[in-house]
């Protein structure tokens, strides 16, 4: 599947080799992992819930607009649930194309447009033991 | 028109109503009357224009018409990523 929710370890090796295509000359992958602060706060883990069938509905379709609008061969995005420690890997995005151009627009296409729309959300458990549900929209930064 | 329909609450919504679901007897008439209902009932503070809904399953625009038994669900702001 080229958007997947996945409650299990995202194997970033395993998922580009699916990308693979002896027409491809780039390949462009993204990572998102975990981070020890939030707008200056400890953060100790993360937890992320989803609607599963939406959220890969709304994905494939993320995907196909980017194979629509880029001179891509592939495109595919995993993107984990559940509890997240620091370093673990939320997010893949993975691209190829013919050229380095397309697969980096594509790459980036893709993740931004599931941070925004894709039925995902986040809470973050800090090192004073509290909790918080991340808004999004009063993040900014790219 | 009274109509019943299921709402179903996500992530912060869930939290901050204290359920995951329920079944709500209302006048409202389409899915933004409805959020506008439940918010005030539950004291969800996001705008409507930052959340989103869905109706049995497939994502839905704020203005679309509710019918009896549908499910609503309510998403509060994504933060995917």
């Amino acid at each position: 599947m080229s958007f997947k929710i996945t409650s299990a370890v995202i194997d970033p090796v395993a998922r580009k080799q699916e990308l693979t295509q002896s027409a491809a000359g780039a390949c462009v992958t993204f990572e998102g992992w975990v981070r020890n602060v939030a707008d200056g706060e400890a953060v100790q883990a993360l937890e992320y819930e989803a609607h599963q069938a939406i959220a890969e509905k709304e994905g494939a379709r993320i995907v196909a607009e980017a194979i629509e609008r880029f001179a891509v061969k592939a495109v595919a995005c995993e993107h984990r649930v559940g509890k997240l420690g620091i370093g673990d890997c939320a997010v893949w995005v993975g691209v190829s194309a013919a050229h380095r151009g397309a697969a980096f627009d594509a790459c980036r296409y893709v993740i931004d447009e599931t941070k925004a729309r894709v039925p995902i959300w986040k809470k973050e458990h800090y090192a004073s033991g509290a909790t918080g549900w991340v808004n999004c929209a009063t993040r900014t930064t790219p | 028109m009274t109509i019943e329909v299921t709402a179903r609450y996500f992530a912060a919504f869930r939290e901050r109503a204290g359920r995951d679901t329920e079944q709500v007897r209302t006048q409202a008439r389409t899915a933004a009357d409805l959020y506008d209902e439940l918010a005030k009932r539950h004291g969800f503070a996001d705008s409507m224009t930052r959340c989103k809904v869905a109706i049995n399953d497939e994502l839905a625009d704020w203005n679309v018409a509710l019918t009896a038994g549908d499910e609503v669900l309510f998403f509060p702001p994504v933060a995917g990523g």
